[in-house]
């Protein structure tokens, strides 16, 4: 991904700015003969796979508007009085409410002096009171398990088996992971090996969640695509992912399949179908299959429905549940919950090899344990109030409150996109996030190409700048060839979106009368 | 790690195996929370509001307390401590950290796009990674003290990269010496490629604290050599004796130019020590100092692929920098706390342990644990030997059954070849402490005896 030659020009000046004012002598040795000037860690002398870690969601658009933010603060004059941040999947940052129960149980566990209030219910006591048997010194400040609480995983695993309908889940089989990102970045270091044709090939969508492409640059793998039928929603066809592993299999060692179900950018929610016949190719081309179903909670559209891997592979037979190797990763940061600061998520692992399963355990070790309030949080997520309980009634009404108004602006989000001339949006079945398709002029894509720019970032710069909106271009999560995009979250209050989406439209019509 | 695959504590009395003690005192972690410190109310009723923010209303809770929560929580995207924050920490709360440091180095100024905060340990595995080259030929080494704690060994070698150890020279109280970082560096030639020289300050699992002459030698060492100086700093607010703790990065400024404004440097602190113990709740942050701002930006997008520090553990670091002051009400519950009782446990330890023979402990100057050397008797080591086991593992193993105290073995920090030492945690309540010397010294003499 390009950055702007206007970024570069700035980046060199600042660094030539800052050496000036440090007052740096420039090749001098003083006299016992130290070098003053030469650093050892420079861009020539560190790790080169870090270089090519990219991170879109939080990339120099973001930082861009950041600065933005600044500048309002301090009083400078804008054509927009706020900055709106619709690049990160952020929920509570857009006005979303917490889970009251959730936080009675985790305020609970933080000050257990608090449980001898009568503010709290009974039900938020007695959870928050087997939360903290199971910490170390009935603490969550103690350091846990590497792999989690023993208490949490098995809560998991039997969340896990209401779930899928009765599939069995082993609590061993749980792993507690910081976010899904960690579980997700090492099982990604598990899998990568080799040298040369034989270094280790990672199958993921395009477009794509850009952890994944960041954790597999930083870890020198080589990164398979493999395409999303935008014409069909997104959906994902076999023969794609056959033509893609074809081609691969003469560079490169493939040796893992990457899904995000429900999709990130993409919103689509595959078919029961599809599902199997991903397991069926995976099988048959020995592949390691990593389901990330963050958004498995969010599925909008009429007809859509979650299928969890797990339950579709067991479902399938022996043949297929004694053998396919699968990873499924789940996180507190989206759904319902929107608690993206607390750091929780878990991952399943089916049909690892024992001595793989204990260098996973070590490699979990080095980082000591996941955040304990996460951890907490799983559990209540895959333990919430039931029928009778105090709790319940309004556990209940917040969770189908948030669900029906993301599946509302979800549906907005199209309609009203799908008005502008030059942007084709479609349906957002499921997750957070719509990813038009734009039709850029061409001399937009000149000027862009001058600048040193992807299109679709130098389009977002406008829009940043012009509206105080903050997306993602598609280049940051991948794209056919010659086609452009932008992915913005659904998630602003109702009424702030419509305004939003309307502002989009206009910037839009505004920009290719500009360049036409 | 070995030790812990050998015995999981609680099984022993789940088992319903009658043991002569009803309970074992865990003192293998520096986890404070585990082993009985309770947590400090200001920081634990500051989180209560800030996730529960319903629990502000009426006068349940201290004015300062819903004053900093209500604070923090605008500090927060959509007022919610559920957002995700800014990669290097909550803007403000970097803002304060930055504070804290200034103060803590007498005015030494701190730049606030120079820290990062992260969950726990992963501020150092990111740093680490910049300076790792995996693919280099011959492979990326760093000096680290022997003895070292494990988590840095484990990260170094899931990295691909090279330990090259340096011993602390116990009978000078662990004593970090110029000769021994060359004789290291030294024996790197044609192993391993040095780029950065690792220290611990306080240390761990040796519980020294460096004076200031030891660090300037360690830092024109570092510049003469070309290193990029790791400074693991966690430990800075437990120190008992009499040598004052001094940040590296003071005692860099203090050197003045050329080297105060071009030896690289990371200093690591974290609220998982200290007077608060929060290891749970993973929050931790790295200053980096005169570093390439081009690798800074790296170093930022590396940090950004793993989001933010978990937020909750960010409020606990805002607190750690700046606790309740003389004049707020939680002032008065806030002071009477650990601190003394860890200065008493220091004094007890000392006490305790070297009266006994056999045992023989440096002074725990600072750190959370005391590091004493055990003089195993032949016939011990032979035992230790039949059964397939270091000599200090076996005596932990026994101390374990017998007496429910649950040591780790020097055997897992490195130590110098033919010495045994065992490692516990100091950060625990005095009445357990005083339980702990009790069983075992009682232990300890029987041991002696058996194999003798």
């Amino acid at each position: 991904m390009n950055h702007g030659t206007a970024l570069l020009w700035k980046r060199r000046a600042l660094s030539s700015l800052s050496t000036t004012r440090r007052g740096l002598p420039k090749e001098k040795m003083s006299e016992n003969g130290m070098m003053s000037r030469a650093k050892v860690l420079t861009i020539d002398t560190m790790n080169p796979t870090v270089k090519k870690v990219e991170y879109a969601v939080r990339g120099p658009i973001v930082q861009r508007a950041v600065e933005l933010e600044r500048e309002l603060s301090e009083g400078m004059k804008k054509p927009f009085t706020e900055v709106i941040k619709a690049n990160i999947g952020d929920a509570h940052a857009m006005g979303q409410q917490p889970i009251t129960f959730f936080r009675q149980v985790l305020a609970l566990c933080s000050y257990p002096e608090l449980l001898s209030d009568s503010a709290f219910p009974e039900d938020a006591k007695s959870r928050a009171c087997r939360i903290l048997n199971s910490c170390g010194g009935n603490s969550m400040g103690s350091y846990s398990a590497s792999q989690g609480i023993e208490s949490v995983r098995q809560d998991v695993a039997r969340y896990i088996e209401r779930r899928d309908g009765g599939v069995p889940c082993d609590p061993d089989n749980i792993y507690l992971t910081t976010g899904a990102s960690d579980g997700i970045v090492t099982m990604l270091k598990l899998l990568v090996c080799g040298e040369g044709a034989m270094r280790t090939g990672v199958m993921i969508s395009i477009p794509q969640y850009p952890l994944y492409s960041a954790a597999l640059a930083e870890l020198g793998a080589v990164q398979i695509n493999y395409y999303l039928n935008e014409g069909k929603c997104w959906s994902l066809d076999i023969d794609e992912l056959q033509r893609a592993l074809n081609e691969a299999r003469l560079y490169c060692n493939p040796r893992a399949l990457c899904i995000i179900n429900p999709g990130n950018p993409t919103g689509q929610v595959q078919s029961r179908e599809c599902i199997e016949d991903v397991i069926r190719f995976a099988a048959k081309e020995r592949l390691f299959l990593m389901a990330d179903e963050v958004y498995q909670d969010n599925v909008y559209a009429e007809g859509c429905q979650f299928h969890s891997f797990k339950k579709v592979l067991f479902e399938m037979g022996p043949e297929y549940s004694e053998t396919v190797e699968l990873a499924s990763f789940h996180s507190s940061s989206k759904c319902y919950m929107g608690e993206c600061g607390f750091r929780g998520g878990y991952m399943e692992i089916i049909n690892m090899d024992d001595d793989v399963k204990a260098q996973l355990t070590k490699l979990l070790s080095v980082r000591l344990c996941p955040p304990v309030p996460g951890q907490a949080l799983m559990d209540l997520v895959v333990n919430p109030p039931q029928p009778g309980e105090p709790s319940y009634e309004r556990f209940i009404k917040e969770r189908t409150a948030t669900l029906s108004v993301l599946a509302e602006k979800a549906k907005l989000t199209e309609q009203v996109l799908n008005t502008v001339e030059g942007i084709r949006c479609n349906p957002v079945q499921g997750a957070m996030y719509s990813f038009p398709r734009l039709t850029i002029p061409e001399k937009a894509l000149q000027e862009a190409k001058e600048l040193g720019q992807q299109p679709d970032m130098f389009y977002c710069m406008k829009m940043l700048e012009e509206t105080g909106i903050c997306l993602v271009p598609g280049s940051g999560f991948g794209q056919k060839e010659g086609t452009y995009h932008f992915r913005m979250t659904i998630l602003p209050p109702t009424d702030k979106l419509k305004i939003l989406l309307n502002n989009v439209k206009e910037f839009h019509q505004r920009f290719t009368q500009q360049y036409s | 790690m070995a030790w812990e695959s050998l015995n999981p504590p609680r099984d022993y009395l789940k088992a319903g195996v009658r043991k002569p003690y009803r309970d074992v005192i865990d003192v293998s972690w520096g986890d404070p929370h585990r082993a009985g410190v309770k947590p400090l109310s200001f920081v634990r009723q500051v989180l209560a509001a800030c996730l529960y923010p319903k629990l502000m209303e009426g006068d349940r809770l201290m004015v300062d307390v819903r004053q900093r929560a209500q604070r923090l929580l605008k500090e927060c995207a959509g007022g919610s401590i559920g957002s995700y924050s800014n990669t290097a920490g909550i803007p403000e709360i970097v803002q304060r950290v930055s504070e804290f440091i200034t103060r803590r180095d007498g005015g030494v100024p701190c730049r606030r796009e120079n820290i990062f905060i992260s969950s726990g340990s992963q501020w150092a595995l990111n740093i680490l990674k910049v300076l790792v080259n995996s693919e280099a030929s011959p492979r990326t080494g760093v000096l680290t003290p022997v003895p070292c704690h494990s988590t840095t060994i484990l990260s170094l070698m899931a990295l691909g990269a090279a330990a090259v150890p340096y011993h602390l020279t116990e009978e000078r109280g662990w004593a970090l010496e110029v000769e021994e970082l060359q004789r290291a560096l030294d024996s790197a030639k044609g192993v391993c490629s040095p780029v950065a020289l690792y220290v611990i300050n306080p240390g761990n699992p040796a519980g020294y604290v460096q004076n200031r002459k030891s660090m300037q030698e360690v830092i024109r060492f570092a510049a003469e050599k070309r290193l990029f100086l790791l400074a693991d700093e966690v430990y800075q607010d437990c120190v008992y004796g009499k040598t004052e703790f001094v940040s590296y990065k003071r005692a860099l400024a203090e050197m003045g130019p050329p080297l105060s404004e071009t030896v690289e440097l990371a200093s690591f602190h974290t609220a998982s020590k200290g007077l608060m113990g929060e290891c749970g709740l993973r929050a931790g942050y790295v200053e980096l100092v005169n570093l390439d701002p081009a690798v800074m930006k790296h170093i930022n997008s590396l940090f950004s692929t793993n989001s933010c520090a978990p937020v909750l553990g960010q409020i606990a670091l805002d607190v750690m920098t700046n606790p309740p002051q003389p004049g707020d009400p939680s002032y008065p519950l806030y002071m009477k706390h650990i601190r003394t009782s860890l200065a008493e446990n220091v004094r007890r330890v000392e006490e305790v342990v070297n009266s006994l023979p056999g045992f023989s402990c440096q002074p725990v100057e600072g750190g959370a644990f005391a590091f004493p050397t055990v003089f195993l008797p032949p016939k011990a080591i032979e035992r230790a030997k039949e059964v397939g086991m270091k000599p200090d593992t076996f005596y932990c193993l026994r101390l374990l059954e017998e007496a429910g105290l649950l040591f780790s073995p020097g055997t897992e920090y490195g130590q110098k070849e033919g010495t045994y030492h065992i490692r516990f945690c100091i950060m625990i309540p005095l009445d357990v402490m005083e339980e702990l010397l009790r069983r075992l010294s009682g232990f300890h003499k029987r041991f002696m005896k058996e194999f003798s």
